[in-house]
């Protein structure tokens, strides 16, 4: 392990510093709470390391410039809240369709609508992963704690420019503002954009696993590059089904066959676990937590999922052949417990455990004793 | 066998372009290369940005340059993007009225405003052509559209004034009818940093044409007769010239990313 550093951060600022250490170079975004402090972070040390920062005249202004200097060889972010997401939904299709590397955080807040500014929840999940229209799968993240905010940034800049795609983040406003502890490494793996060596198409690969190199505009490779479905060589085929389908299936593999590499969980006593907790960002903690209050009562097993697309289905399929029931707690109405119903595949009951906290977090004490009366 | 001068700018898989009998969008194609060749543009540090419309296809995929295309509206901010981290690259953004004024109209205006260093130039064929010819925000009064049947219940935005009100250094407006000097202001705005804007009044055989019962040629001859000097149009008429010339520090000059008075484009 190489020698590290000790530091006192927000959930936001160790987010900002990750994403920093990793080489990200360029930041476009529009001010909105619970997310404003990596905004202004991010604003004091950019210009300090030779980067770019400019604020955006609005949130799909913020992902667009992102695209244009992902192209002219950045390491961009940005970093937003619900409504902000919504708006960048738009430009995250285009970024995925274009393959274009760049990191959107998005620190969850409470909805529908302009909803409660301040406050946490996690109704943003599927919007995450559905948001654009058209086939498409970007990674998404969830750190549940501060330590995870920075070592998780460091992580999805370097999946985007190994993969070429978009990456989300997703924190929640209770880990924004909340301050631990993090151990800061000396040195941070940074992964470097595959370029042509010559004559490699920017928009095909024979591997499907490994996405095709990216040329650098400005360097006379006559970069044809276009949100339409398009050819190999970015040439739009527009009217072509199989270029098409090609295309997607691509686009699609892409994320989906490298699924052990982007798969970040924490299982804790999945084994001899009686019941079994699913959960990510500030909930997994208070899955944790509930673990603690039950010990010796019941042998409840967590798994804290740190990736949420593709979601890391070994271990909630392995949760779900120990255990008797699955609780899927959520700061919402419940978003999660679908997907962890699909993997259970009736080996045991999966129940949701949704609320609407309108600002209140999920507590360990009512997770326990929900685990208590579905165990009887 | 000769070849025509201009072809050595264009891709040849990508012709003949899909651009309709009669459109305007060659006129303006021609007058862009003609200007880039006269400012001795280096192609292959010209990066091209366009959203969606029929004069965003202008540079996509007909120019040998790398080209950026993108969605609707959201060409300026991607140019930005480019511009910002290369400031040494020459950024040209190209795209409709419906593209630029109405759905990317807040990237327009935050863009003159910033001065950001980026050439950009409007084609304006009074409509949303590519989906029909719906009406847009410099569709004239009174027109009728697939979507104001009853003709065009509001006044069109006169965009070239907005941008140079806005902060812009360089605004100029012509027509398709007014190729040479198109292609002067084209000269002067890529000599220039900071934020040029030229729009190019131009005509639509398909969409406006052909519900006017407007032959091509016809709306040639009414693009040169209805253009005025700047100043002294009317309303209905088209006002032609420069609107703003000045030579204030561009965005990338403000955040040191050049040195004053460099990096044009």
């Amino acid at each position: 392990m190489s020698p590290s550093e000790k530091r006192f951060w927000s959930g936001n600022v160790a987010l900002a510093e990750g994403a920093l250490a990793a080489g990200v170079d360029f930041y476009a975004g529009y001010p909105i709470t619970p997310s404003s402090e990596i905004m202004e972070h991010v604003a004091r040390e950019l210009p300090k390391r030779g980067g770019v920062f400019l604020q955006a005249e609005d949130e799909i202004a913020a992902i667009f410039l992102l695209i244009g200097a992902s192209w002219a060889d950045a390491r961009p972010m940005t970093a937003t809240s619900g409504p902000g997401f919504s708006l960048m939904q738009e430009g995250l299709g285009i970024a995925a369709m274009t393959e274009t590397p760049l990191l959107v955080v998005d620190v969850m807040r409470v909805g529908p609508g302009t909803g409660q500014a301040s406050k946490a929840a996690q109704g943003d999940l599927l919007q995450a992963r559905w948001g654009r229209h058209g086939d498409q799968i970007i990674p998404v993240l969830a750190p549940s704690s501060v330590q995870d905010c920075f070592d998780l940034a460091v992580f999805a800049v370097n999946t985007a420019e190994k993969l070429r795609t978009p990456v989300i983040l997703l924190s929640d406003e209770l880990l924004a503002h909340t301050w631990e502890r993090v151990e800061v490494p000396k040195e941070v793996e940074r992964v470097e954009r595959r370029r042509p060596s010559g004559g490699e198409p920017p928009f095909g690969s024979s591997d499907p696993r490994v996405p095709p190199p990216m040329p650098r505009l400005g360097e006379g490779h006559g970069i044809l590059m276009t949100g339409s479905t398009h050819d190999p060589w970015g040439f739009r085929r527009t009217a072509d089904p199989e270029t098409h389908r090609a295309l997607v299936a691509r686009l699609w593999d892409k994320i989906l066959l490298n699924r052990d590499a982007l798969c970040c969980y924490e299982a804790v006593g999945v084994e001899e676990a009686e019941v079994g907790i699913v959960a990510y960002g500030s909930v997994a903690r208070s899955a944790l937590a509930a673990r603690k209050l039950l010990a010796g009562k019941v042998r409840v097993g967590v798994v804290v999922l740190k990736t949420l697309w593709p979601l890391p289905e070994k271990p909630l399929q392995l949760l779900a052949e120990r255990a008797r029931l699955i609780l899927v707690p959520e700061l919402s109405l419940g978003q999660l417990v679908y997907d962890v119903e699909r993997v259970a595949c009736g080996h045991c009951p999966v129940l949701s455990f949704p609320k609407v906290g309108g600002g209140l977090p999920i507590y360990p004490e009512e997770l326990a004793a929900r685990i208590l009366e579905a165990r009887r | 066998m000769r070849v025509h001068p201009l072809h050595a700018y264009l891709r040849k898989e990508a012709l003949p372009t899909a651009f309709c009998p009669g459109c305007g969008n060659g006129l303006v194609a021609g007058a862009l290369l003609r200007a880039l060749r006269r400012s001795g543009a280096d192609f292959q540090k010209t990066v091209f940005v366009s959203g969606i419309g029929c004069a965003a296809w202008i540079p996509s995929p007909h120019f040998r340059a790398d080209s950026l295309h993108v969605a609707h509206g959201r060409a300026v901010p991607t140019a930005l993007g480019v511009k910002l981290r290369r400031p040494e690259l020459s950024v040209i953004v190209v795209g409709g009225d419906g593209d630029l004024a109405g759905i990317g109209g807040n990237h327009l205006l935050h863009a003159a405003r910033r001065n950001a260093d980026l050439l950009v130039i409007m084609v304006n064929n009074l409509v949303y052509a590519m989906t029909g010819g719906q009406v847009g925000p410099t569709t004239p009064k009174d027109l009728p559209t697939p979507t104001t049947p009853y003709g065009n219940p509001e006044y069109p935005m006169d965009v070239a004034q907005v941008v140079a009100a806005a902060g812009a250094n360089y605004v100029a407006r012509w027509t398709a009818a007014h190729l040479p000097e198109l292609e002067r202001s084209l000269v002067k705005a890529l000599g220039k940093a900071g934020f040029r804007f030229v729009e190019v009044v131009s005509q639509c055989p398909a969409r406006v044409g052909g519900r006017l019962q407007m032959l091509p040629v016809a709306a040639m001859r009414w693009l040169k007769e209805a253009s005025k000097p700047v100043g002294k149009a009317a309303e209905g008429e088209i006002a032609v010239g420069e609107y703003v010339e000045r030579d204030r520090p561009g965005l990338l000059c403000a955040l040191g990313r050049i040195k004053d008075g460099g990096a044009s484009a």
